[in-house]
């Protein structure tokens, strides 16, 4: 082929590069390993992260959650995961019809009206609802509860820094572990969003229309947040209780812990916001001859269009894990979901129920919760938690301390539908034996 | 010329899920509740009353046979060539799907504590020290979702970093300068960070006026530059030293949008070019899957001049060869991502890295060049190639000889579809008018880019000889060309009972 070209060897390929600039060394990488060395190397790293192979009590933004056999199969069909962006929708409307799916499942969990595409987590998707909040309200505070998820709120703040957007945290109430009457009050009229999460870090359900009614009464938006997205299968929506921008972390619908990511952000609005919101929106179109498809829409928002004026600058999100999500709550679905949420709220008020009755143990927020609530304990929770780690087996839970580190004896439980009775048990007996 | 056909899109209409619902079906069982059921402590204000009234309802074989007919209207890597300019768009290996699903990797919790995800740990340790020496930048954060995500992260970087150096004088530098020719998400990017954008001119060989560039240099505004190198053209940035050079003496920083890194890795490293920052986009260069628009993940790359500024937390080795967080970075823009950003994207670029091996990174640059190189020489006849400059992983054509006729490039576009092949980039990059921006990648053989060529060809010829039938492409899919206009004016975003 070089000579097809015209050259005489692989280096005249890159003859535009000035000499002194080039390579004059191979990398310094290592050589290539064959599959088997491949795998091994990797299933040794893997057997070096003792974490993963624990009965686990661990939720804050990552849950584990059943997944159904057929998602992955779906997921690893070529057409779906090896494809790229539906630019072309004649040879795309795999991706398109689902993505239109995707779409509508948000905005009948999360009570909205318009849902986009995805973004990238839960996280990045919070910061960006404030970023539109902004351009929705041309108003420049954002008052956000301090029982939302700390990594969340360090997003947030990272976000607005340079957007002339002032952050405030509220403080949450101590007795019930649900934001505080301050947050509320706190709205005034240079407020665009109040930003809430429910359930929020410590497990706590948040009255909603409460907080959307004090938003409201300004002329603010209320922005709700959610981490464990299961809790919409039990719980009223939050467009019904007057939320204007929903976003969630979609993780427990299908997808993997897998240390983080990736995972996809959940984003829905009112029809009358549809044209500030960030990222990608598939809508139905038709061709000639009148057959329905779908295609990627109101591009006008975008940054391949607008530039420096987009909502976003998101580009890439996160396709594949949107239709994990799909699959996910289509086989759940409209049972599934509400089943799922039941057990796992059951299971959680048994759990609770239980540890309080431990000697030493108690729970310290009065707030109703869904499927994860806070528990103090008698010593240290990282000391306490890394001895049930080690001689039991079991990951009871994360330290709070480790997010706050004045709450050294609480630490969060979480506990879901894969959560057996047997495990339950486990958690108490080493409770009461550590 | 006859070409033969490497795939057809005819496949049965599949509605939408809610249109099959079925009351009362399900495909699905949880075992049965094994605790006492209580009543909760949730009040009935807190609690959902709509039945979640329009979720699907479903069996499992409805599930499996509505996604497998729906996947059989698209196309994809595994069918064939995928040329779409700056998307590098190539072989998705499947042991790295392996690897991201060993399920000590999986079923890892993200705030697991430190000694229960050693593994995990070495993973993102090792995956930054490969790339900085891939790309001559020690300073490294995986945590960024995708490129823009990264070009994000480093555009604030620099803007720590000059609001450190200077003090209340950076506010007087708040300019970033982009080319003409590059990806929207850079002046989007900017612009999240708080820069204003000016627009560098491109000279009419498809490079940076450096004239221009100097002028715009010369009022103690600048920022920084945002570059893409090789540019959106497919061509290398010659004078990159001496672009370097301006910026830096002028006070600013330059940023190297990595989108198009399959064209150097192994090969020069922007880190000896006198960039600042850079991101990568392990979707494109390190064949993490498209997934049909995500995830991605873009790694941020910098001097260790800007370490300190990287997102936390930083993931580092202890004096003990322990793996550990690092949050202790008090000048760090802060975190951009929950957790630690795409983990499972690591995993497989990382696979990709060692299953190539520093040889096969090389020879994958290389063969991605001169795939490029045969498809251009095989196009030049046809079609009119406005930069006379040797192309590096990806070559720009435009439709000016077939416009002449009518025909244009999304017609070109949906013709190619026709064909068999997915087409290029079109109308980017926006500089370049009727633009096709060409990339094969690494993962197509010879006989597949003849075919492409003589696709192209044969298009070239139709233009001429029955433009109509150009016109009116794609012929053979499911559904023709989507009024997409229409779409926008009233815009139809999800299903509804009463749009039946």
């Amino acid at each position: 082929m070089l000579e097809a070209i015209g050259l005489g060897s692989a280096d005249e390929l890159f003859d535009s590069i000035p000499q002194d600039l080039r390579l004059q060394r191979p990398l310094n990488t290592p050589a290539a390993l064959s599959e088997i060395e491949l795998l091994d190397r990797f299933e040794q790293m893997g057997a070096r992260n003792a974490g993963a192979a624990r009965i686990s009590f661990k939720g804050a933004g990552a849950y584990s959650h059943y997944i159904p056999t057929i998602v992955d199969h779906i997921l690893s069909r070529s057409e779906f995961f090896t494809a790229y962006t539906p630019y072309q929708p004649e040879i795309s409307q795999g991706t398109l019809q689902t993505i239109f799916e995707f779409q509508t499942l948000v905005c009948q969990l999360t009570g909205m009206e318009v849902a986009n595409a995805s973004m990238y987590d839960g996280s990045t998707a919070l910061a960006e609802a404030v970023l539109m909040a902004e351009r929705v309200t041309r108003r420049s505070k954002a008052i956000a509860s301090s029982a939302a998820h700390p990594q969340y709120l360090e997003v947030v703040r990272t976000y607005v820094q340079h957007a002339g957007i002032h952050l405030e945290l509220a403080p949450f109430d101590e007795r019930t572990g649900q934001s505080s009457r301050e947050l509320a009050e706190s709205v005034d009229d240079s407020t665009a969003a109040l930003v809430v999460q429910s359930p929020n870090f410590f497990g706590c359900i948040e009255d909603l229309q409460a907080l959307a009614d004090a938003a409201h009464a300004k002329g603010a938006l209320l922005i709700v947040a959610i981490t464990e997205a299961m809790s919409l299968g039990l719980l009223r929506s939050p467009g019904a209780c007057g939320a204007d921008i929903v976003v969630a972390e979609g993780q427990s619908f299908g997808v993997p812990v897998s240390f983080g990511g990736p995972y996809v952000g959940l984003f829905a609005t009112r029809e009358k916001y549809a044209r500030q919101i960030p990222g990608r929106l598939v809508g139905e179109a038709y061709d000639k001859k009148g057959h329905r498809g779908f295609v990627l829409t109101l591009a006008t928002r975008e940054q391949h269009i607008r530039r420096e004026k987009a909502t976003s600058n998101i580009c890439t999100n996160e396709g594949l894990i949107a239709l994990a999500a799909t699959v996910y709550l289509e086989t759940m679905g409209r049972r599934g979901v509400q089943e799922a949420a039941k057990q796992c709220a059951q299971k959680a008020a048994y759990t609770a129920r239980a540890i309080a009755g431990v000697k030493g143990y108690s729970l310290p927020f009065t707030g109703p919760f869904f499927n994860e609530f806070v528990v103090r304990g008698p010593g240290k929770a990282v000391d306490l938690l890394a001895r049930i780690g080690k001689e039991k087996g079991i990951d009871g839970g994360i330290a709070l301390s480790r997010f706050m580190s004045d709450r050294t004896h609480e630490f969060l439980v979480c506990v879901t539908e894969t959560n057996s009775r047997q495990q339950i048990e486990a958690l108490l007996e080493a409770l009461r034996t550590i | 010329m006859s070409i033969t056909k490497v795939t057809s899109h005819i496949s049965p209409n599949e509605q939408l899920i809610f249109e099959r619902s079925q009351t009362g079906r399900i495909g699905y069982r949880l075992p049965a509740l094994d605790v006492d059921e209580v009543e909760l402590n949730i009040p009935d204000e807190f609690r959902r009353d709509d039945d979640l009234e329009g979720m699907p309802e479903v069996s499992e074989v409805d599930v499996i046979r509505h996604f497998v007919r729906m996947s059989t209207w698209n196309y994809s890597i595994d069918v064939g060539m995928y040329p779409l300019g700056s998307c590098t768009m190539k072989y998705n290996s499947r042991l790295n799907e392996r690897v991201a699903r060993i399920a000590g990797f999986a079923n890892l919790h993200p705030l697991t504590e430190e000694q229960d995800a050693q593994g995990a740990l070495e993973v993102i340790y090792e995956l930054q020290q490969h790339l900085a020496e891939i790309t001559g930048l020690p300073g490294i954060s995986l945590q960024p979702a995708a490129g823009a995500h990264g070009e994000m992260t480093g555009i604030m970087i620099i803007r720590a970093f000059l609001d450190q150096r200077d003090g209340a004088a950076a506010s007087h530098r708040r300019t970033m300068l982009i080319p003409d020719s590059a990806h929207g998400t850079n002046p989007a990017s900017a612009h999240l960070s708080g820069f204003s954008v000016k627009t560098i001119r491109s000279t009419a060989e498809g490079l940076t006026d450096l004239d221009h560039l100097r002028e715009l240099c010369a009022h103690g505004d600048v920022a920084g530059l945002m570059l893409t190198n090789p540019n959106t053209l497919g061509l290398f940035e010659t004078n990159i030293k001496q672009i370097c050079d301006i910026v830096h003496e002028a006070g600013g920083l330059v940023y190297m949008d990595g989108a198009n890194m399959n064209a150097l890795v192994g090969v020069a490293r922007p880190g000896d070019m006198g960039v600042d920052v850079i991101h990568l986009n392990l979707h494109k260069t390190f064949s993490t899957p498209h997934g049909g628009g995500g995830p991605g993940c873009g790694p941020c790359c910098c001097t260790k001049e800007l370490e300190p500024f990287l997102p936390v937390p930083r993931i580092v080795k202890s004096s003990d060869s322990s793996f550990q967080l690092d949050y202790d970075q008090p000048r760090s823009i802060g975190r951009v991502k929950a957790f630690f950003g795409n983990y499972g994207m690591m995993l497989r670029a990382l696979a990709y890295t060692l299953t190539h091996g520093n040889d096969g990174l090389r020879e994958a640059t290389e063969a991605a060049v001169l795939n490029t190189r045969y498809v251009a020489a095989g196009l030049v006849e046809d079609y009119d190639k406005p930069f006379a400059g040797s192309p590096m992983h990806e070559v720009v054509f435009t439709d000016k000889r077939q416009s002449r006729k009518g025909v244009h490039t999304l017609d070109i576009a949906k013709r190619l579809i026709d064909y068999g092949f997915h087409p290029m980039t079109i109308y980017f990059p926006l500089i370049v008018q009727g633009a096709m921006l060409i990339e094969p990648t690494e993962s197509v053989g010879r006989q597949e880019l003849d075919q492409f060529v003589a696709a192209m060809r044969s298009i070239a010829s139709e233009s001429v000889e029955d433009p109509e039938l150009v016109l009116n492409a794609p012929h053979n899919t499911r559904i023709g060309r989507l009024d997409e206009a229409a779409a926008a004016r009233k815009p139809v975003l999800r299903w509804k009972p009463d749009t039946d």
